[in-house]
């Protein structure tokens, strides 16, 4: 279990002082894949760079497995570091050497026999899906071979958890795919505990468990990820999970309001019922389907006409058929793209 | 081929000249890496944003280093030779001139190692220290091999240098071609010597040159 305990970090320059992390608390157990979403400056990397004291924070507890990093002696951490592995954005494989021997390199470090540290190194190449590239070099092999030979080598220690910075964001859409299912595979398989940071909801969407939101400097909601998504509370979540609906300050019309289903309730019927049973006409902005841990959620963003007993019609036919939603704030966020919309 | 080219060649002044140069080129670099390359290492790890800042460390080896560098080879090569007679027991000569090289060579070869390993990827030094690996294994497995093939161009460099500098300390007392253009060429009038001595010296440089890359080329991975 990684406990975070009221982490901050300030960085100090002559003149000022910056918070990169503001009294940061947060629980991760073991089994599950967490991720850490926020804009890029929102301090996610400063924070997932504290749980292997990469930085040290300046203020706060990091306690792995009931040891509080803080008070370890140099070599204490260094040996820790071991049982937690991480990858990057920007994979950082040793570029002089083959891939069966960056592997290796953690194991070296660690003092493991040449002959042991190879025959291990081959293994995860088998797992990860690279066996026939043992003696290529990192420049000879794609993005995604990349990180998946990074991957590879950071598991090569037998850690118990990794942390993954930002490591599908340099990589296309198909092979960020396929790395996600390395990761759930690797959770599954060898009951690693994950670490994720990351900007795009889809990587949280699809394999995380639980999740955490992250705006400058603080931690605004936490829990499982169906929970965040169907109900984001903060306005940075709201921001991250709508994504694509971007801000049009010119879209007029009725008040936007936001449904959220799960696969168990058929929505076709839904909304046809919302439409005879008020008999008012509903305009569909934006709908989609996403996979949360094996589960379909749909959501939609409907307007609602511009007359409000039209309008309180339907929500009152929504509430009295219990039916969740969330009514969007008109004006600089969450404004449906009407160009969007029509397409 | 005038007379006095001829006579340096049948007593064989010209070959020892030849290979004089070349020796006391190659053991002279080599002499300065031994000093000059954990040096270079030690202030890129010692400096701000190195695996190990140490900043009075740093500031003192930086500042040591930009001295001798400023001062002319050729007066440092002076100041320095009463520590040649430390060390080898005599200012004259090859043994001398190599130790005076040497000491000259240290500062320059310092920031040439420095340069190279300055180079390697942060990112690549951040993920060894995740994994727990110490100072002293990063410099061992990670700065070192990674900035193998930039530190082989820069002792390429090095070592045209240093064979320059070897040419002038032929004007106190040193071997070698830059010697025999000195002596049997400048102070005696004699262009043709002096020519002849720039000739071989520039063949010299290019095999240098031209095996010296062709070996970075074909270490550096990243170009596979």
């Amino acid at each position: 279990m990684i406990e975070l305990k009221n982490i901050s970090k300030i960085y100090k320059t002559k003149k000022s002082e910056f918070a990169a992390l503001n009294n940061v608390s947060l629980t991760i157990n073991d089994g599950e894949i967490f991720g850490i979403i926020g804009l890029s400056g929102a301090g996610k990397s400063t924070l997932v760079r504290c749980i292997n004291f990469l930085e040290k924070p300046t203020g706060g507890h990091v306690i792995i497995d009931g040891s509080e990093l803080g008070k370890l002696k140099k070599k204490e951490l260094l040996k820790l570091r071991r049982n937690i592995g991480m990858i990057f954005q920007g994979f950082n494989l040793l570029e002089q050497r083959t891939v069966l021997k960056n592997i290796c390199f953690p194991l070296e470090i660690a003092g493991v026999p040449k002959a042991d540290a190879e025959k291990r190194a081959r293994e995860l190449l088998q797992l990860v899906g690279l066996s026939d590239k043992e003696k290529a070099y990192p420049s000879q092999l794609s993005g995604g071979q990349k990180q998946r030979v990074a991957i590879a080598r950071a598991l090569a220690p037998e850690p118990k958890y990794l942390l993954c910075d930002e490591a599908t964001s340099a990589l296309d859409p198909d092979t960020t795919r396929s790395i996600l299912e390395l990761m759930r595979d690797i959770n599954k398989k060898l009951d690693v505990t994950i670490v994720v940071i990351t900007h795009e909801m889809k990587v949280i969407d699809s394999i995380c468990d639980r999740v955490a939101v992250m705006d400058s400097s603080v931690v605004t909601e936490v829990g499982d990820v169906a929970e965040v998504f169907a109900e984001p509370k903060s306005d940075i979540a709201k921001k991250l999970i709508l994504p694509e609906l971007k801000t049009v300050e010119s879209i007029t019309g009725g008040e936007r309001i936001r449904l959220i289903y799960n696969g168990e309730s058929s929505f076709s019927p839904l909304l046809s019922n919302i439409v005879l049973a008020s008999g008012v006409p509903l305009n569909i902005l934006y709908a989609q389907t996403k996979d949360i841990e094996g589960r379909a959620y749909g959501e939609m963003i409907l307007q609602l006409p511009e007359d409000s007993r039209s309008a309180s019609r339907v929500r009152n036919y929504l509430k009295a058929n219990n039916i969740a939603y969330t009514v969007l704030e008109g004006g600089a966020e969450n404004v449906g793209d009407a160009s969007k919309a029509v397409g | 081929m005038s007379e006095m080219l001829q006579k340096l060649w049948d007593n064989g002044i010209l070959q020892l000249g030849i290979w004089e140069t070349v020796y006391m080129t190659f053991i002279s670099t080599f002499f300065a890496y031994l000093f000059g390359l954990p040096l270079g290492v030690l202030i890129c790890v010692t400096s701000k944003d190195g695996i190990r800042p140490v900043t009075w460390l740093n500031r003192i080896l930086d500042v040591l280093v930009n001295i001798f560098r400023s001062i002319p080879f050729i007066i440092l090569m002076v100041a320095v030779l009463p520590a040649a007679k430390l060390i080898v027991g005599t200012s004259l000569g090859n043994k001398a001139m190599i130790v005076t090289l040497v000491l000259a060579a240290i500062p320059y070869v310092a920031r040439m190692v420095e340069s190279s390993v300055k180079e390697v990827d942060k990112g690549v030094i951040e993920a060894a220290q995740s994994m727990g690996a110490s100072e002293l294994d990063i410099i061992r497995k990670v700065l070192i091999p990674e900035a193998k093939p930039a530190l082989i161009v820069g002792a390429v460099i090095s070592l045209v240098t240093i064979l320059g500098y070897s040419a002038m300390a032929g004007t106190i007392g040193g071997g070698g071609l830059g010697m025999i253009a000195i002596t049997y060429g400048y102070q005696r009038f004699n262009s043709e010597i002096v020519w002849i001595c720039v000739a071989l010296t520039i063949i010299i440089v290019q095999l240098i040159q031209e095996f010296g890359m062709r070996i970075a080329g074909k270490t550096d991975k990243r170009t596979a």
